[in-house]
């Protein structure tokens, strides 16, 4: 697994640049990935980084658009409008999680 | 005596129910086993693709759940209406209660164009058609005989969905037909997709990818659908994309017995242990086939899978034991191309499609990911293979477990 620096922390990330050690994130570190894909973050971006690692905790799984829309009651529009153009794998990337499964 | 009944006798239920008898037979263990479905009518799904070009009528893709069932499995004909699963019992709508030790939800995933604002109006079955169900693929049918040209959009909803190459082959087909019919020319054709890419495994998107490239299709990809307006898709980013004739293929929803009975998850799949098959929320509950919530393919072949470790399991589960026969995921489709070929994709929860070679008994090895005529033969030979073979659920000589790959490192560097 490679190892990137991220703001002077290293962390341990796949092919794609998502984190692969879900536990070595934390808020901070959520600021610095959403900076570099060009998010700056709001208390609505916070209240979807937080269901996704309380639901991935739970579930072991990333969560797809459709479970923030009904389960975490964020619209899939509204999902978009934070994350433009690929929020299921945007939020992941910044909530630290491991790519959406590509539900084949 | 144990009770184990099984809701829904369509593929998973069929195959579940018949190898489990076999495996009790074995053991001289006496069960008593029930499937429960609304109707006798049971339907090869995988042949309502050739309908909509004429190859087949849905009367010839169905049969007699019954007949197919092994004696000794009762079948009893109703609509679920719930489950509770704390008392043990299923309700069926004409108010009948049926008591289980162990329940399998086998009920499968349908299209719900409901789901989609726009899409189940006016225009449907009009200008705005489908193939996943036997009306769906007849209207098709029709539509596509009177086609002259313009455009046509092939449409996925959302993923997942059952067959999830079978909006792919369908523009294959459709392609290859136009062509033959002299109207390929006056139609633009057009693939949307809310994926990144045409298939979501990278080596199989990118073959199937160049297969769009290479007969002239645009393909669409990252479009999510906020609803369906006269003539045109529109994303929930505000991107139009204007059709003719639209062929989709709606979102896919489990039972709506499952969600009612609070065992569903977003999708009304029920969430199971990817190894096991097992309800995390209610022990001695399973779901096989369609209606769980496992990462791998909603097919068939899943389902011929599953039912190998999931009779193993349940005696052992049954006798105090653990379940050691897991799950890998393992899923293999063929994937009509046209002109009489076809690829086949083999993979599982972690091994992505690879060209290679799969050892398929009497009709031989069939080569992975390349477009064969002998993979054509051997798809259009599945559909004898599964009412005389596979639906009895007794062992088959294919692997069935998922194949091993070295890591994607190692394979770039050889
Ligand atoms: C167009 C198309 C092409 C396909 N091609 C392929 C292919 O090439 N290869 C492949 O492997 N797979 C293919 N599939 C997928 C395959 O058909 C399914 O994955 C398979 O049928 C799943 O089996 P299942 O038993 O889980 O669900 P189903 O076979 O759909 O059975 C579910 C059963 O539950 C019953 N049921 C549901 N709700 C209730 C209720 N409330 N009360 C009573 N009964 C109920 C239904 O009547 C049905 O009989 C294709 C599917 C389609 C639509």
């Amino acid at each position: 697994m490679p190892v990137v620096q991220i703001r002077e922390r290293a962390v341990h990330v796949d092919d794609e640049g998502f984190l692969s050690r879900p536990e070595e994130w934390d808020e901070d570190l959520a600021k610095a990935l959403a900076e570099q894909i060009g998010i700056t973050l709001t208390d609505r971006h916070w209240e979807v980084l937080r269901f996704l690692r309380a639901d991935y905790a739970e579930r072991g799984q990333t969560p797809t658009t459709r479970r923030v829309d009904v389960v975490g009651g964020v619209p899939v529009k509204e999902q978009f409008a934070l994350f433009p153009r690929k929020p299921g794998r945007k939020m992941a990337y910044v909530a630290g999680l491991p790519k959406p499964h590509g539900c084949v | 005596m144990k009770h184990l009944l099984i809701l829904g006798g369509g593929t998973a239920g069929t195959m579940v129910a018949n190898r489990l008898l076999h495996r009790l037979r074995v053991e001289r263990d006496f069960w008593r086993l029930t499937v429960v479905d609304r109707d006798d009518r049971h339907l090869y799904q995988p042949g309502l693709l050739t309908v909509p070009f004429g190859a087949a009528t849905p009367d010839q893709l169905v049969r007699s759940r019954r007949r197919y069932l092994e004696p000794g499995v009762e079948l009893v004909l109703g609509e679920v209406e719930g489950v509770d699963p704390a008392r043990g019992r299923v309700h069926l709508e004409d108010g009948r209660v049926l008591p289980y030790d162990y329940l399998v939800v086998a009920s499968g995933t349908s299209p719900r164009p409901d789901q989609t604002p726009g899409m189940a109006g006016d225009q449907w079955r009009r200008r705005v058609h489908e193939f996943y169900t036997p009306d769906g693929a007849v209207a098709l049918h029709r539509r596509l005989e009177r086609w002259l040209g313009g455009r046509v959009v092939v449409h996925v909803t959302e993923m997942p969905i059952k067959c999830p190459v079978a909006p792919l082959e369908f523009t294959f087909l459709l392609d290859d037909a136009l062509r033959r019919g002299g109207l390929r020319a006056g139609t633009e054709l057009t693939y949307v997709t809310p994926l990144d890419g045409a298939f979501t495994q990278p080596v199989a998107r990118e073959r199937l990818g160049g297969m769009l490239d290479a007969r002239g299709v645009r393909v669409r990809t990252d479009f999510v659908v906020d609803r369906v307006d006269d003539g045109r898709l529109v994303s929930v980013d505000d991107r139009e994309v204007p059709f003719d004739l639209l062929v989709t293929v709606p979102v896919n929803l489990g039972a709506d017995f499952v969600a009612r009975s609070g065992m569903g998850d977003e999708l009304q799949d029920v969430p199971v242990d990817p190894g096991t098959l097992m309800s995390r929320a209610h022990p001695g509950v399973f779901a096989v086939g369609d209606a769980t919530d496992v990462p791998t393919s909603k097919a068939g072949s899943v389902a011929h899978f599953e039912a190998d470790v999931f009779a193993d399991n349940l005696v052992s589960y049954d006798r105090g034991r653990p379940m050691t026969r897991l799950y890998d995921g393992h899923a293999n489709c063929f994937v009509e191309s046209g002109r009489g070929r076809a690829l086949l994709l083999d993979f599982g929860y972690d091994a992505e499609p690879l060209p290679g070679r799969y050892p398929l008994p009497v009709v031989g090895p069939l080569s992975l990911l390349a477009e064969t005529r002998a993979n054509h033969w051997a798809k259009a030979a599945t559909q004898r293979l599964y009412w005389n073979v596979l639906l009895h659920g007794r062992p088959v000589p294919i692997p069935s477990r998922a194949p091993r790959r070295e890591p994607a490192a190692t394979r770039a560097a050889a």
